[in-house]
């Protein structure tokens, strides 16, 4: 496809959102998007946003499915607040949507889909493309479906219906040419998803070639634009990942790191069932997946593997973090390694099961029965899940501890280019396997330095060994009601747990910042952009993002110490400052919301701004 | 209780390099943990069988796992010498299906009881039998809650009165076999804790199958529940009660054979004179049938309803599986996943890389 004639003006940063029905194809769309503007090197952020019924009605604003992209020449860390231009596919996608918008954006509307029944199904009594409403948006109204429908017009085998499903190809390629995104690379993903169905790839080429010729000819759009290749961002190989990918890929890191085989035991819930399907996908890794009965079968065939030697691993989200309390506490009693993903999602109960939230921190700090301490890591970018996984693993298998990793919704969904990691840069993790010491005596609670019993694996004449639920007697193992070994044990238990080495929280600080910003988890591309824009501003200011939540870094007490003013945000009724009040005692500031939605750097620059 | 308490550490095998084939003895299966079930239990007749028999099924103890759940029965892991896991109520069958997918090596048993495996694990058991993981589950069924001191079980009789239920249960019991069975059992069978010979046949028959076995054991709960299989023991009832099921073999009881089951001409079994009848109507045992209908039908032959009370192996029907050579092959899988197999996958399809200057480059 040659560039046409018109004019390119190059641009910093961009936010498109695509929204439409859920039948329509947007998210596949947004994926596309994503790849060609990978490709060209800029940085990007992406945030899915779906509904939870699979197939609500259609044309509906309960229906409505969208994508939005963040792509630009500089470093970026959110997918961005106000799109600069809405792709709205049906009325009811510009209804859910427009109040996205600032004042100035671009919305290209499908204008065959804005018809009386459909604006009526979208709650709209006037068509807003018509009565006046829009006028503080520039707003291109383009007959998609008839283009792609003559696009496809006369094709042999290619049916109406081929025909009427392309037509997100036709934004796709309309989009593509608006932004000076070459092609080829979702042109190849279609061939690759196509290939069993000529009529469909035809279509799908079809209007994706239709919609770039429509931008070239159109004399509705004068003007294209154009983000130049990221120049500050490291160099390497990328690719892009969202969190879910990279969760899957840190999980099969630390089986090979470790040469342990990694078993994940999970039940379908959303958002979590997504790791499932990654991981169930890597048999050429050894990666056996198993789909449990229930959440709590789920957790006990991870711990059961455990006991076997593998790496054990289940995923879950909101209430299946419920059911699977009890196993977890077991794991914490019988001391051994295994992962607990949670992919935090609003609740409470089913609350909303599509929508994000940070509110599971307290459960997994405190809900089990019993005192039962576990290792909490959580993930700050999609990317970063593959870090945070490979952490969970050092930490369950190291200090032989179940550990509870929180990613959440937004993080599970969202993309953004990822450095790939050099293999053989990273940590080995010895699994410190018990070995038959010939003595004729075994002790499996025994401790070492790390506080840490031997993970004594079947097959090892000489090491059979007995542990339950029951408390045990240190070291033997054996059943014990002893008053004075279970507060003994109830101690070694927590100073193993507050012992574990995580490294030290990190503050991007100004000289002379009095305000320090403080996440956890998610919040963490989110945070950065607000504390840049003050900066931009002439503002100082400090900002620092846990990733270790139990135990903390060592030096967090120092840390917010010296601060005359500390804020805590987060996506939650404010867990974290519950639990940086009782620990150290301290006057912390909160800023909690409870929307199903990642915090928008404009809101944290208010908090801020405020602050200062 | 003593601050000594039972001991879960390792009693030494004695000989951890053998040389020469190693000859299992009992003993190599006694831990030295004090068995702490109530004088007179069924447990302990159990728990001697299972350490008499195993040495001759010849997988050594270290090779052994016994996974329980919560309830009297639960503690049988304890006592075994060899790698042991007390879970948690009802979720033995859970554990120990990640433990079996793990270690397809290993020789994994369940022991539960009736509360444990079909009240509040009832779902993982039945999961556990659908998908045969290669498990051997011992079911303890005495008809009532011991550890938790004489509640109605699941399969207590109707009526039974007990500290739950001072009017009597108003519920129907579970039929474990029936159960097992609707849940695609491949493997079921039913024996008594005190029959010295018929409990090591069932747990021979049950190590041979290669997919998940059932046995349930009636087991006498003397302090909560006693007598309540006495008619199936006792000298002068167990004859009329007791119906022997023996593969190939006509299915006749009582004192010279003088009981038999028949079909009727609807299909539905029923206890004949065999004077009356004759031999040659007898229902021939068949444990072998894919179909588990016949196997069905015997299960709901029994004393609850008044009638006798068939033990024996039901259903001995092994599925043709794949899982074995699957695990095998993820096993290989994983055996040669190579550091650098890890940066292909790291790398995925679509990748693109950026200089030092920082332009991009598509791949
Ligand atoms: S309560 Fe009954 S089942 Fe439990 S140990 Fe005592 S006798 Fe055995």
């Amino acid at each position: 496809m040659s560039s046409a004639a018109k004019p390119i003006e190059e641009l910093e940063r961009v936010i498109v959102r695509f929204a439409g029905d859920s039948g329509d194809g947007m998210q596949l769309v947004g994926g596309r998007f994503t790849d060609v503007t990978a490709v060209l090197g800029n940085d990007l952020a992406t945030l899915p946003n779906f509904p939870a019924e699979i197939r609500a009605p259609a044309g509906t604003l309960a229906g409505v499915s969208s994508f939005q992209i963040h792509f630009a020449s500089r470093e970026i860390l959110t997918p961005g607040d106000a799109p600069n231009v809405l792709v709205a596919m049906n009325p009811a996608a510009l209804k859910a949507n427009v109040s996205a918008l600032e004042r100035g954006a671009t919305i290209i509307a499908n204008e065959d889909a804005f018809t009386t029944r459909n604006l009526a199904k979208a709650g709209y009594e006037t068509n807003p493309l018509e009565d006046g409403s829009l006028e503080a948006h520039v707003v291109r109204r383009i007959p998609m479906t008839t283009l792609t429908a003559r696009a496809v017009e006369g094709m042999a085998e290619v049916s109406t219906r081929d025909g009427m499903r392309a037509k997100n190809m036709f934004a796709l390629g309309l989009l593509c040419w608006l932004y000076d995104r070459p092609t080829a690379v979702a042109e190849s993903w279609l061939d690759k998803k196509f290939a069993a169905n000529k009529p469909a790839l035809e279509a799908n080429l079809a209007a994706l070639r239709a919609g770039w010729a429509f931008g070239e000819t159109t004399e509705l759009i004068d003007h294209r634009y154009t983000v130049a290749t990221a120049h500050d961002v490291a160099p390497g190989i990328y690719r892009t990942v969202n969190g879910t990918t990279a969760t899957a890929l840190g999980l099969v890191a630390a089986s090979e790191r470790s040469g342990l085989s990694l078993v994940l035991a999970s039940y379908p819930i959303t958002p979590a069932s997504e790791l499932l399907h990654e991981l169930a996908r890597h048999r050429s890794a050894g990666v056996r997946t198993i789909q449990a009965e229930d959440e709590i079968a789920a957790a006990g065939m991870a711990l059961g593997a455990a006991f076997g030697g593998a790496l054990g691993v289940t995923a879950t989200s909101g209430p299946g973090m419920d059911l699977k309390a009890e196993t977890i506490g077991l794991a914490v009693m019988l001391e051994l390694p295994m992962i607990v993903i949670d992919v935090q999602r609003a609740g409470p109960s089913t609350g909303m099961p599509t929508k994000t939230e940070q509110s599971d921190l307290l459960m997994a700090m405190y809900g089990r029965h019993g005192e039962s301490p576990l290792p909490i890591v959580c993930a700050t970018t999609p990317s970063q899940c593959f870090d945070a996984a490979l952490e969970a693993a050092r930490i369950a298998i190291r200090y032989r501890t179940p550990v509870i990793l929180l990613t959440d919704l937004f993080l599970a969904n969202s993309s953004e280019p990822w450095l790939i990691p050099d293999v053989t840069k990273l940590p080995a993790i010895d699994p410190q396997l018990a070995r038959a010491n010939g003595s004729g005596t075994f002790a499996p609670y025994a401790r070492n330095a790390d506080q840490a019993r031997p993970w004594a694996i079947p097959g090892i004449p000489g090491l059979e060994h007995r542990i339950g639920g029951i408390e045990k007697s240190q070291p033997s193992g054996g059943i014990s009601y002893d008053p004075e070994n279970h507060q003994l044990m109830t101690n070694q238990r927590k100073a193993k747990v507050a012992g574990i080495e995580v490294a030290a929280l990190e503050v991007d600080a100004d000289p002379d910042a009095e305000l320090l910003v403080i996440g956890w988890g998610s919040s963490y591309g989110t945070l950065r952009t607000a504390v840049r824009r003050i900066r931009e501003g002439g503002g100082a200011i400090a900002h620092a993002q846990f990733r270790n939540l139990n135990p903390l870094p060592a030096n967090t007490g120092e840390i917010l110490r010296a601060y005359p003013r500390v804020l805590v945000a987060e996506m939650n009724d404010g867990q974290l400052v519950k639990l940086l009040r009782s620990e150290f005692l301290l006057d912390l500031e909160s800023y909690a919301v409870t929307q199903g939605r990642p915090l928008l750097a404009a809101e944290m620059e208010r908090e801020m701004l405020s602050r200062l | 209780m003593s601050a000594s308490g039972t001991n879960g550490a390792a009693k030494t095998n004695g000989t951890a390099e053998p040389s020469g084939p190693r000859v299992l003895t009992k003993a190599d299966f006694q831990s030295d943990a004090e068995t702490r079930w109530c004088p007179g239990c069924g447990d302990y007749a159990v728990l001697a069988a299972v350490q008499g028999f195993l040495p001759e099924v010849g997988v050594p103890p270290e090779r052994t796992v016994f996974v329980s759940g919560i309830g009297c029965a639960g503690r049988f892991s304890y006592y075994m010498n060899t790698y042991g896991v007390h879970g948690i109520h009802g979720r033995a069958p859970a554990l120990a299906s990640g433990l079996a997918a793990a270690r397809p090596d290993l020789s994994v048993w369940v022991v539960s009881g009736d509360g444990d495996a079909l009240s509040i694990g009832g779902n993982h058991l039945i999961h556990a039998l659908r998908r045969d993981v290669p498990l051997k589950i011992l079911l303890f069924n005495n008809r009532i809650y011991g550890l938790t001191k004489g509640q109605v079980s699941p399969t207590s009789e109707r009526g039974k009165v007990t500290k739950s239920t001072p009017f009597g249960s108003p519920d129907e019991p579970f039929n474990p076999v029936a159960l097992a069975l609707g849940a695609g059992a491949t493997f079921v069978a039913r024996t008594i804790d005190r029959d010295k010979h018929h409990l090591p046949a069932m747990l021979r028959a049950a190590v041979a199958h290669p997919g998940a076995a059932l046995i349930e054991i009636y087991q006498n709960c003397p302090v909560y529940n006693d007598g309540a299989f006495d008619a199936l023991t006792e000298k002068d009832t167990r004859d009329d009660a007791l119906v022997m099921l023996e593969h190939g073999q006509p299915i006749r009881f009582g004192a010279d054979g003088k009981h038999g089951i028949v079909r009727r001409a609807d299909g539905d079994l029923e206890v004949a004179e065999v004077a009356d009848v004759g031999e040659n109507a007898l229902l021939v045992h068949d444990a072998h049938r894919t179909d588990p209908s016949l196997a069905f039908a015997l299960s709901q032959i029994g004393e609850l309803d008044g009638g006798a009370t068939p033990i024996g192996i039901f259903r001995q029907s092994p599925r043709a599986s794949d899982a074995a050579a699957r695990t095998a092959e993820l096993s290989a899988a994983r055996a040669s996943f190579t550091a650098a197999d890890l940066a292909k996958l790291l790398h995925g399809s679509n990748t693109w890389s950026v200089g030092a200057s920082g332009a991009g480059a598509e791949r």
